[in-house]
Formats: C-alpha cells, sequence, structure tokens
C-alpha cells in the first residue's frame, strides 16, 4: 500500500512538473503568439542538453543526500584544457576529444568525492571550495586566455548545428542525442545495477544502509566522480554549443540553473527520491523558460531571480508532499 | 617582499576597512555555523540591502529613514531564511543557495546594470578615523564582536544556540525553543549582513546588484579557520575575529602583490577546505586520546 503510494506520489510530481511547462508555454503563447516557431524550437533544443547531462549527475548526488556546487568550474577547467588540445593539435579527434573532458571531469569529481566520503567534508562545504578552487585552476591551465572560434574544430560546432532528424526545419541536433544518450544510460544504471540501487538506499537512510553493509563510502565517491565526469563532458559540449570557451565565463553560475533543474523535476533534496523522467521534464521546463523570459522581452536581469525562485517553489511542494506522505503512512 | 608599503601600520589599518564588512558577515556566519547550520546568502542580503536603502535615499528618505529601513530588510531577509530552515523544516544549504540567487536577483532587476547614488553627506564612513589613525569601521566591528562575542558564550541564548548546534534533537526534547533560537540566529545573519550593507554604501558611494559578490566564501573560511566546528555546536569569536584577520592580511598582501582575483578566489577556497580538513583531523586525533 505505502509503496503504492509513493509511486503514485511521484508519478503526481512529473504530472506537477509537466503542468508547470504547459502553464509557462501557454503564457508565452498568450503574449506572443509564434512562441513555438521554429527558431524558438531550435533555441530551446540548443538550451537542454547541458542541463540534462550535468542534471544527471547532480540528481545522483542528491539522491544521496549530498550537493555539487562544483559543476560550473569543472565544466570550465574540462572546456578550457580540451579547447587548448584542440588549438595544439588540430587533427584530434573529436571523440578522443570528448573522452579527455570526460576524463578530466572525473579526476575533478574524485577529489571532491574522497574530501566528502573519507575525508567527512560536508557536501556543501567541500565543493564550495572547489568551486573556487577548480575556476582559478581553469585561469592558471591556460594563462587567462580565452579558446577562440578558430581553434575550435568545425566537426565540433557541427554537433549543436546539425542532428539526425530535421522536422520542418526543428533540427534534434547531436547534443540531444548526447544529452538522451546519457539519460538513458542514468536510468539503466539507477534502475539495474547493484550500486543504482545502492544509491537510493544510502539517499532514504545513510545509517541503515551502512548497517545493511553497502558499501556507502565507496558508492559516494563513485557518485560525485561520475558527477564530475558528466560536468566535463558538458564542457566539451559547452565548446561545440558557443564555439569557445571563456576561463571566466564557461560554466559560470550553471550551478544555479542545474540545481533548478533537478529539485524542480521532482528530485528530493533530502534524498532517496527522484527520477531520470523527472530530471528531463526539468530541464525541458528551465529551457523553455529561459527562451521565453527573451521571448516575451523579459530583461535578462529576472534570470537569477527565477531560477532561485524555481528552487524555492520545488522545495516548498516537496516538503509538503514529504508531510502528506509521512501522515499517509500513519493513517495505514 | 613585493612592496615596502606592505609592513606600513597605517597602509594595515586603512585596509581593515575593506574587510570589515567581510568581518560583520563573519561574525552572524559563527552563530549560524556553531547552531549547525550554514547561510550562503549572506552577500546577497548585502547587496539587497545596498541597493534598497540607495534607492530609498536617491527618492528622498532621509539617512536615518533609510538606514533604519535597510536593517528591518536585513532582519526580514534573514528571518525568511531562518523560516524556512526552522518551520518548513529544510535544510539550511539548500534554502539559503535558493535566497542566494533569489536576494541577488531582486538586487539585479531593482538596479539592472546601473548603480544608485548615495547622498554626499553619507558618504565616507571609512575616511573617518579615532586619535592614533584607527579607522572607525575597525571600532564599529570590534564593539559588535565583542558584544555578540558575550552573547555567544556568556548569555543563555548563546548557550541555546550551542546546545542545538550539539544535538538539535536532544534540545528540543529539553524543552528549548529551537524554532525560535534558529529563526533567531538567521535574522542576526541578515541583520548584520544590512549593517555591512550599510558601510559599504558609505565607503563606496553608490550601490550595485554584485556588491559583495562571493564574499560568503571569505566569512565562511574565517569562522571554519578560527576553529568552529562545521558540523555546528563548537566555536569562538575570539577564534573568528583572529582568523578574520589572517583571511584579511592574506587578501591584502595578494592585492599588494597584483595577484588576480580569481587567483585570490582559489586560494581561499582551497584554505577553506584544508581548514575543515585539519579540524576533521584534530577532531580524530583527539577522540582516539
Amino acid at each position: 500500500m505505502q509503496a503504492s503510494a509513493v509511486r503514485r506520489l511521484v508519478t503526481l510530481r512529473e504530472v506537477g512538473t509537466a503542468a508547470l511547462l504547459v502553464g509557462v508555454v501557454a503564457a508565452a503563447m498568450v503574449k506572443n503568439p509564434h512562441f513555438l516557431d521554429v527558431k524558438n524550437l531550435n533555441s530551446i533544443l540548443l538550451w537542454i542538453p547541458l542541463l540534462v547531462v550535468v542534471g544527471m549527475g547532480q540528481m545522483m548526488v542528491i539522491l544521496t543526500r549530498g550537493i555539487d556546487v562544483s559543476v560550473g568550474s569543472t565544466m570550465g577547467v574540462s572546456g578550457i584544457v580540451v579547447g587548448m588540445l584542440f588549438r595544439d593539435h588540430p587533427n584530434l579527434n573529436i571523440y578522443v576529444g570528448a573522452a579527455i573532458g570526460f576524463a578530466i571531469g572525473t579526476v575533478l569529481g574524485a577529489i571532491n568525492g574522497g574530501l566528502i566520503s573519507w575525508a567527512k567534508i560536508p557536501p556543501i562545504i567541500a565543493t564550495l571550495g572547489t568551486l573556487s578552487a577548480y575556476r582559478g585552476l581553469a585561469f592558471i591551465i591556460c594563462k587567462g586566455e580565452q579558446i577562440d572560434s578558430n581553434n575550435i574544430p568545425e566537426s565540433l560546432t557541427n554537433w549543436a548545428l546539425y542532428g539526425p532528424l530535421t522536422i520542418k526545419g526543428v533540427t534534434f541536433n547531436w547534443l540531444i542525442i548526447w544529452a538522451l544518450a546519457t539519460a538513458l544510460l542514468t536510468a539503466y544504471f539507477l534502475k539495474t545495477s547493484r550500486t543504482g540501487r545502492a544509491i537510493y538506499s544510502i539517499g532514504s537512510h545513510p545509517e541503515a544502509a551502512r548497517l545493511r553493509g553497502l558499501p556507502v563510502n565507496k558508492v559516494t565517491f563513485l557518485v560525485y566522480s561520475v558527477c564530475g565526469g558528466l560536468a566535463g563532458l558538458a564542457g566539451v559540449l559547452y565548446a561545440s554549443r558557443y564555439g569557445f570557451v571563456n576561463p571566466g565565463t564557461a560554466g559560470s553560475g550553471f550551478e544555479l540553473t542545474v540545481i533548478a533543474a533537478v529539485v524542480i523535476g521532482g528530485t528530493n533534496v533530502l534524498g532517496g527520491s527522484g527520477t531520470v523522467v523527472g530530471v528531463l521534464l526539468g530541464s525541458l521546463l528551465l529551457g523553455t523558460i529561459n527562451v521565453a523570459l527573451a521571448v516575451l522581452g523579459i530583461d535578462a536581469a529576472w534570470q537569477m531571480l527565477v531560477y532561485g525562485l524555481v528552487i524555492l517553489i520545488a522545495l516548498t511542494i516537496d516538503s509538503y508532499l514529504q508531510r502528506l506522505l509521512g501522515k499517509l503512512a500513519v493513517s495505514s | 617582499m613585493q612592496s615596502k608599503y606592505f609592513l606600513d601600520v597605517r597602509y594595515l589599518l586603512d585596509s581593515s576597512t575593506l574587510y570589515v564588512e567581510t568581518g560583520l558577515l563573519a561574525i552572524g556566519m559563527t552563530f549560524i555555523i556553531v547552531s549547525g547550520n550554514i547561510d550562503l546568502s549572506v552577500a546577497s542580503m548585502t547587496a539587497l540591502v545596498a541597493c534598497v536603502t540607495a534607492k530609498l535615499m536617491a527618492s528622498g528618505w532621509s539617512i536615518p529613514a533609510g538606514c533604519a529601513a535597510g536593517l528591518v530588510l536585513g532582519l526580514v531577509l534573514g528571518g525568511f531564511n531562518g523560516i524556512l530552515v526552522a518551520k518548513v523544516k529544510l535544510p539550511s544549504f539548500v534554502v539559503t543557495l535558493a535566497t542566494m540567487a533569489v536576494y541577488r536577483g531582486i538586487a539585479q532587476v531593482l538596479l539592472g546594470a546601473k548603480s544608485a547614488k548615495l547622498p554626499a553627506s553619507f558618504v565616507g564612513l571609512d575616511m573617518m578615523h579615532l586619535p592614533g589613525h584607527v579607522p572607525l569601521p575597525l571600532v564599529i566591528f570590534l564593539v559588535i564582536a565583542v558584544i555578540l562575542g558575550v552573547v555567544l558564550h556568556r548569555s543563555l541564548f548563546g548557550r541555546w544556540v550551542v546546545a542545538i548546534g550539539t544535538n538539535e534533537s536532544a534540545s528540543y526534547f529539553a524543552g528549548l525553543p529551537t524554532a525560535a533560537v534558529k529563526i533567531s540566529v538567521f535574522a542576526l545573519s541578515g541583520f548584520l549582513a544590512a549593517v555591512a550593507a550599510l558601510m559599504m554604501n558609505s565607503r563606496l558611494g553608490v550601490a550595485r546588484f554584485d556588491d559583495a559578490r562571493g564574499l560568503e566564501l571569505d566569512a565562511i573560511t574565517a569562522v571554519v579557520l578560527g576553529g568552529a566546528s562545521i558540523f555546528g555546536g563548537k566555536g569562538t569569536m575570539l577564534g573568528t575575529v583572529l582568523a578574520l584577520f589572517l583571511v584579511a592580511v592574506l587578501r591584502i598582501g595578494m592585492g599588494v602583490a597584483d595577484v588576480k582575483a580569481e587567483y585570490q578566489l582559489a586560494v581561499i577556497g582551497t584554505l577553506l577546505v584544508v581548514a575543515v580538513l585539519a579540524g576533521n583531523l584534530s577532531a580524530k586525533v583527539n577522540a582516539k586520546r
């Protein structure tokens, strides 16, 4: 009875996010009937992939009751290093470049993971420290020099311009394919693997998970490493989407957008509950809001406020649902 | 030695006015961290109060009325954090991560890329000195630090803060007003952020939405470096003040040596992690003894 009630609530939460998405689109359509035209749909499709890729890692971290605010800086480091490799070795294969980006991110994420799981530093403090440290690292590596557009291979920027499917001018670009592949792998990993199930158990009740004999430290370490790896991959996708990498701006502040997408998608900050579908919906919602703000002529100054409000709304809804769930459990 | 002026007492004293604002945030953060929480929104509260008071004064409010409104706003912003943490029972790091964006976002919507000018008679607190070339802001900071140090270490309220940070549910079952104490601690943090905002306005003469950006990192680092446990229940005002001067001297030193802002940030971020690491390590060694 309780398990099905939980499942119903999760579904309800996803339906809620979808309803919010419809609401945003409807509001934008009232103001501008051509909101869903080819140009805007294409910009939404360009906006989502980075969110989804980083969001999958962030979701797994939040599932374990953690947080990673250093993802934006990790994107910066990986974007800069891979950008410099492309600058100095123009013939480097772009898939090798993506793999190197993932590897760099994994190392940075593993540092976070080590600090959190073995040195027992609270996630927010550890990643707040590395948020600054990694940003500085990006500057040190490139000596403050931006990677210009003529240094990014055309085959890489083509990922953002072309795709396997184009319907009436709306391009499902290759970045979308990267994002969907990441989402599918994450869903498969979380649903079927022993470690995936352990991630949920650790977030639901860390002490119980430890007593059951789950390797809590190892799994936590792995989760932050994977989160870093995905942020590193996103750094390369950033280079593809924007065509240049600046050590100061690449990924800067992106942690806020990602966390907003993940929590509005129904991932509970108290750990243990959250789904891939929810994060996909959350990313779609955030991407749509972002394009809608521009289309409705709302100043870019509103962006930060909107992201913050989205997080606050999600937190309040989840805390209410949590209490409802508690009452359900008591009454049954 | 990059500059012969670095060890000049007058230069160091004058530079201190740049760090008393961070210092005020660190005093509030000491209460927050000892209570077992964190407040990432302090710098955003400073920016919002700075922008609002500057706008009010520009639109004809008198200086005392503008300052009073700013201080009340600080209490409200901090209190809102406190209610979300204590009543809605959400973790403080997510609440204040969200309000960090919301508060600075409101400031940005309010002023955009423009800056608001403050009345000439309000500007220049940092240029005032007591005899012996002691800057007035430094004195204000030290007085507040002493008063709140007494509150933290010698008052019933202070004991409650430590008790809640040590074991919240035990404190609750012992009959302590845990929710009220937590809300007060966050409101205090907001109030001190507002005081910092007024001093910043007086020093800079203009307010911008990106004022005080990133100061939460310096404040948290100072508190942790000063020996407070990041898990709550342990920490002293004296430790915070001493560590704050260390952070300030480090920043001034890097400034004199012309170290880029991003590198400075990296140094402070690394210092934060190392400080917590050292704290955890010494706790482990003590536990083994």
